[in-house]
């Protein structure tokens, strides 16, 4: 079967800015495909070439076995698009919202009726439904702009950060609403920051970084590849920062990284387990802690699992502007 | 519960399905300004009654000590208010396409299997019926203050439809400077290069009763050429007195000046939408 997506060494410049260096992925049909990555890794650039509102300027993407040069109309009728800002009309209600678009994928009117109704009650809009978008809350926005992306009955979902500035609940509503679409056939791809959304919805994660793949796998793989958990430590005085990271150097998976600002000493572990020895290796140096904890990597320990660097947030804001 | 997202439910509507072609997507898009318009209660306040209460203000407080010869000021006044209420129109346009490009309702329609041209036509469209709208409200409120025609009734058709041919123009031009500013803000403060063209122009008062350099400017800018050829028709046997020359003249002039708008803005707005 047609991968779904289908990019090689695509590349995209913003005069000095370099989006995408040569970006190559592959996603295999009835998947879920997060592509994780910091700021201004390449991530929107490379969702909004997929939706055909880009060219890259070197490279081949073919989505859905149609060129997304050549002919992007082929493309347009078979994907949805969902983004971080909610494009939905406000004075409008969802179900004139999703009609509207319905229409605008050619649906005649009897049809986008069916397909709205259909789409509101797949999202649990149905009550909120004849009133206007802009009653509603944020939450309810996003799941309304995710129904205006399905109401065409898409084979690619592409999702563009989803859940960016919504509050707990309603992030995890949503996910509830993506988990749901995934199981009636939708392939998705989705762009995120966060490794525990991608670690939720995805079936495959792509690491970008600098406008290029750096790893790929399932979520599972590529913790393995970087290690169980984290301890973190926040030591009181400033001195023993130096000793605690030498001895949680020793005790876990590589080199401690230190914050001096906060006081803050952290580092690989294989599992759990290890807490248990660390714990008891720090109470025998007698330093003062403020605060100890184990928690999942994140996304800056991922990356310097993978590349042996961190993820370089300041100089990616200048290129986030460009894409 | 029907759900649509399958596999199966695709290829049925896919099957039965053609794109929706040129007429029905700006059709679509268009209706949604509309409404949208129609649904917000402080736009349409700014574009009728406060639209004319600064008619009246300028018809009963300045009307009183301006004074053009042989001519009541409402019936001066009329075509001038009306025209550069079209641009002031405009501005609103220039601010709703720049949020919707930095909504991402842009990227949502651009993402969509329509032809290109329906999202900007349709605002174009949308936007001129809403020139259409405020046009024949003010004109009605005019009539009830006094204005009258002094043509035919086929010459105060002709006023309007010169009044709409050039909202269409002006539209586009809002449209690029909207999608040039990119965001509300910005394409606001751009929308204030209305206010020389509006003022120093001959909408309001004579340009002969300006100081000389400002005169220059009026006497060669778009929005004079289409505020006199509306007045000449409005005013019927009397423009050749008043304004020095026939409709014709004045009409031949102000469709140019419309024309020559087109030509800069449309391709000016397409490329910007497209760069995007």
């Amino acid at each position: 079967m047609t991968a779904t997506i289908e990019a090689r060494g695509l590349t995209k410049q913003y005069g000095k800015t370099t989006a995408l260096d040569g970006l190559d992925l592959i996603t295999k049909p009835g998947q879920v495909t997060a592509v994780l990555g910091p700021n201004g890794a390449g991530k929107t650039t490379f969702v909004r070439m997929v939706a055909t509102l880009l060219r890259a300027d070197k490279g081949t993407l073919l989505v859905a076995g149609h060129d997304a040069h050549k002919n992007p109309a082929a493309v347009r009728r078979v994907i949805g698009l969902a983004g971080q800002f909610a494009a939905v009309e406000p004075a409008m209600t969802g179900r004139e919202n999703l009609e509207m678009v319905a229409g605008l994928f050619g649906q005649s009117r009897r049809v986008a009726k069916v397909s709205a109704a259909a789409v509101l009650e797949q999202l649990g809009l149905v009550e909120a439904g004849d009133r206007l978008a802009r009653t509603y809350s944020g939450g309810m926005r996003r799941r309304l702009d995710l129904g205006a992306s399905l109401v065409g009955a898409p084979r690619l979902l592409l999702l563009d950060e989803p859940t960016t500035g919504l509050d707990p609940r309603s992030r995890i509503e949503l996910w509830d609403a993506i988990r749901a679409l995934v199981q009636s056939g939708t392939d998705v791809l989705l762009t995120t920051q966060y490794l525990d959304e991608a670690d939720h919805l995805a079936s495959q994660i792509v690491i970008i970084d600098h406008g290029r793949a750096v790893a790929a796998g399932t979520p599972t793989m590529l913790k393995q590849r970087i290690g169980g958990k984290v301890i973190e430590v926040h030591v009181r005085d400033h001195e023993d920062v130096e000793t605690i990271a030498a001895l949680l150097g020793r005790l876990g998976d590589g080199v401690a990284q230190t914050e001096e600002a906060t006081r803050r000493v952290s580092v690989h572990i294989d599992s759990g387990d290890g807490l248990m020895t660390a714990m008891q290796s720090l109470d025998a140096t007698g330093v003062e802690l403020d605060d100890i904890a184990l928690r999942q990597p994140n996304l800056d320990e991922v990356f310097l699992a993978l590349t042996g660097q961190p993820a370089d947030n300041d100089h990616y804001a200048t290129a986030a502007r460009a894409a | 519960m029907t759900t649509i997202a399958s596999a199966a439910d695709h290829s049925a509507l896919t099957a039965s399905r053609r794109d929706a072609g040129l007429a029905k997507s700006t059709v679509t898009i268009a209706r949604r300004a509309l409404l949208r318009y129609a649904r917000t209660p402080q736009l349409i306040v700014l574009a009728t009654i406060q639209m004319s209460l600064f008619f009246l203000i300028y018809r009963y407080m300045f009307g009183g000590a301006i004074h053009i010869a042989g001519l009541s000021y409402v019936d001066y006044l009329v075509p001038g208010f009306i025209a550069t209420g079209v641009l002031f129109s405009g501005m609103g346009t220039a601010a709703a396409m720049a949020e919707d490009l930095d909504q991402g309702f842009i990227d949502r329609l651009r993402s969509l299997p329509i032809p290109r041209a329906a999202v900007l036509t349709a605002r174009a469209m949308a936007d001129t019926a809403l020139v259409a709208w405020s046009t024949a409200f003010t004109t009605i409120v005019a009539f009830a203050v006094g204005f009258g025609l002094h043509g035919s009734a086929i010459q105060g058709m002709a006023a309007f439809g010169l009044v709409i041919v050039f909202g269409f123009a002006v539209e586009w031009l809002f449209i690029a400077l909207g999608l040039i500013a990119g965001n509300a803000q910005a394409a606001q403060g751009m929308g204030m290069i209305v206010f020389p063209f509006a003022f120093v122009s001959s909408a309001y008062v004579p340009v002969s009763s300006m100081p000389r350099w400002l005169q220059v400017f009026a006497n060669h800018q778009p929005l004079t050429y289409m505020v006199d050829a509306v007045r000449s028709l409005t005013l019927g046997p009397h423009a050749p007195a008043l304004l020095g020359h026939s409709s014709p003249y004045f009409v031949t002039r102000a469709l140019i000046w419309a024309l020559v708008i087109l030509a800069v803005t449309v391709p000016l707005a397409v490329a910007k939408y497209r760069r995007g």
